[in-house]
């Protein structure tokens, strides 16, 4: 991409001294007392992607909607590349690019001034805002679409539009909830590569997720949140390795399922056992010479198993271990 | 090297040298401007529309009232009983252009932006603070509204049988032209943000319409004397303001309302409604 913008004195130096995003004891509670966020730490630093993986309600929008200026907090404080959202929310804006939850691309104009004109409202003149929209439509393979309304794009490609609009002032972060959402996988994967390649070019990602698959696979660290808290942050590895289970056996099974998972839950070497909808799900920490006593186990009550299935542990037993459920429930 | 492998390295040092970097250098009055800007594309993508829609009302006021009327010997008969109904209806036209076109612009947009898909969640990403984009709104509906009294100014010219007796006071009809698209498209900035996204278009019956048939533009205020109730309630209509500033400014000679009254209260509603259209704005945009 050509057409470097100019920057102003100061940003290469708040670059080097401030992470990307800082938040302290920052908290939100909605008029009506529900608290959506609460007492949330969390430094994301400059290149990574940062996942905020959480289930439904857990409080990521709201964190996204404080850091990119659109929520104000309760309490605490939020600095994007050391530029405060709440006390400097126009300066912060020009740092951010942000890829909202829903579709809110605008209906009155066409692909291609959606990029144009967003680079006008940051500043670029026409010149540069429009090789910048060209370049990008290219980069994104929405060339073709340049004349048509945002409304008759295919989800996948809405999505994409979306993400180069983000992209078009060249923000310090860019932002993305749940953007996988409601895509078909061919568009997920296809996004996710484009994270990754932005990744590689130094941009600094913060998205949200309820996925794990997608958090794993795509973050260098990942923060959990529920309830509006967070749980825990580290990489993928360290979240996995610090699970009291490591290995994660599904057992297939007719009957009660609720007796065989208590009955398991008494083999030596199991940490704990879940009974669920067609099995029960067992978590151990050495899989080796763990199956003879399980099947033994599950002779003594009125189940039948009829599979077994191992699997690596994954950040849903993470998840699972921190709040005794499901990430998805 | 290869294509590929040139290609790659050239991406390379791009990318090392062209580390995303915020664009620190726009000013905020960039971004009003180009907010202002992207309103104008569409207005120019919607012209049709906005010319069809300005054009309707009054043209078919004024050829009704001061063309066919008269020429079938029913005119209306002018302010005071003197002159003809133009005199009446031409600055009562005007103000329903500009009021309506300046509500319309703001709060029909916003019922789409504020709407399911919060397209406005965009719109407040721009690199200003949420209050000056609520004042873009009201700039760019304003300047529409100004559109519209243009559009209409050749309807009133040409179309009555007998022209309007014209007197006109410049400094009068200058703050008029100022005031007025302001205080309508803050009116629209209210009612967009106060007014459920699907309840708008019904706010136009609801609110529109009687504020349009009692804001003195069928008739000029001082003439409600003689049903007094009426004249002191009408003073909550805004478009009465509207309507009797350009009656005073193009028809100084005939009956209106004190000029220090006229200005008084369209500095005040205008003041008031940008307050709260502003208030309101953020209100729903800032969770
Ligand atoms: N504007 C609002 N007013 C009141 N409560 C709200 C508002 N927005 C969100 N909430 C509540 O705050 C909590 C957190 O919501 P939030 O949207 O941040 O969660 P989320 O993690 O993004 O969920 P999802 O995965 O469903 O998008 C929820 O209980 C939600 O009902
Ligand atoms: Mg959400």
């Amino acid at each position: 991409m050509t057409h470097a913008l100019p920057e102003a004195p100061g940003a290469e130096e708040d670059r080097v001294a401030a992470p990307a995003v800082r938040t302290s004891a920052l908290a939100k509670t909605y008029p009506g007392g529900l608290s959506a966020v609460a007492d949330l730490d969390l430094t994301v630093e400059a290149g990574e992607i940062f996942g905020l993986l959480g289930p439904n309600g857990a409080g990521k929008t709201t964190t996204i909607g404080m850091l990119t200026t659109r929520v104000v907090p309760t309490s605490g404080s939020a600095t994007v590349r050391g530029v405060d959202v709440v006390a400097e929310p126009a300066r912060a804006k020009q740092r951010i690019g942000v890829v909202p939850q829903t579709n809110t691309l605008d209906r009155s104009l066409d692909v291609w001034e959606n990029l144009y004109f967003h680079g006008r409202y940051f500043g670029l003149t026409a010149r540069a805002s429009r090789a910048r929209a060209d370049d990008l439509l290219e980069r994104f393979r929405l060339t073709g679409k340049a004349r048509q309304r945002p409304a008759a794009l295919s989800g996948g490609m809405a999505q994409r539009l979306m993400v180069a609009r983000a992209l078009l002032h060249r923000p310090a972060v860019l932002f993305l909830d749940e953007p996988t959402t409601g895509l078909d996988p061919q568009s997920r994967i296809a996004l996710w590569d484009l994270l990754v390649e932005l990744h590689h070019e130094g941009e600094t990602i913060v998205i949200t997720t309820h996925y794990m698959e997608e958090a794993e696979r795509l973050c260098d660290r990942v923060a959990i949140m529920d309830h509006g808290r967070l749980l825990t942050v580290g990489t993928p590895a360290e979240l996995k390795a610090s699970v009291e289970g490591d290995r994660v056996v599904d057992l297939s099974a007719d009957g009660d399922v609720d007796a065989l998972a208590k009955r398991l839950r008494g083999v030596a070497g199991v940490h704990h056992a879940d009974a669920r909808p067609g099995g029960v799900r067992v978590w151990a920490a050495e899989v080796r010479g763990l199956l003879p006593p399980l099947l033994a186990a599950a002779d003594t009550v009125e189940a039948r198993v009829s599979d077994v299935g191992v699997s690596e542990p994954s950040l849903e037993s993470v998840f699972i271990s921190l709040t005794g459920r499901e990430l998805r429930d | 090297m290869t294509e590929g492998a040139a290609a790659r390295e050239a991406a390379r040092v791009e990318a090392a040298t062209e580390t995303p970097g915020p664009a620190d250098a726009a000013h905020p009055l960039a971004a009003f401007g180009g907010l202002l800007l992207r309103d104008l594309r569409v207005l120019t993508k919607e012209r049709g529309r906005f010319l069809v829609r300005t054009v309707s009302q009054p043209l078919l006021l004024v050829f009704v009232f001061t063309y066919v009327l008269p020429s079938i010997g029913r005119d209306l008969g002018g302010v005071g009983g003197q002159g003809s109904f133009t005199d009446v209806l031409v600055p009562g036209v005007l103000a329903i252009a500009i009021l309506i076109k300046g509500v319309q612009s703001v709060a029909l947009p916003l019922v789409q932006e504020f709407g399911y898909t919060r397209e406005i969640e965009d719109r407040v990403m721009a690199p200003l603070p949420v209050w000056a984009v609520a004042l873009e709104k009201i700039a760019s509906g304003a300047l529409q509204g100004l559109l519209a009294a243009a559009i209409v100014v050749p309807i009133v010219a040409l179309v009555p049988a007998e022209p309007i007796a014209l007197d006109i006071t410049w400094p009068a009809l200058v703050a008029v032209l100022l005031l007025a698209p302001v205080l309508s498209s803050a009116l629209g900035l209210v009612m967009g943000t106060f007014v459920e996204p699907d309840n708008v278009p019904l706010m136009f019956s609801v609110i529109i319409l009687p504020v349009t048939f009692l804001g003195a533009t069928y008739f000029p205020w001082a003439e409600l004397s003689v049903i007094p109730w009426l004249q002191v309630a009408l003073l909550v209509n805004p478009l009465v303001y509207i309507a009797e500033g350009f009656r005073y400014a193009l028809t100084a000679d005939l009956p209106h309302m004190p000029p220090v009254a006229i200005f008084g209260a369209l500095l005040v509603a205008t003041a008031a409604a940008t307050w709260l259209g502003v208030h309101g704005f953020r209100r729903r945009v800032l969770g």
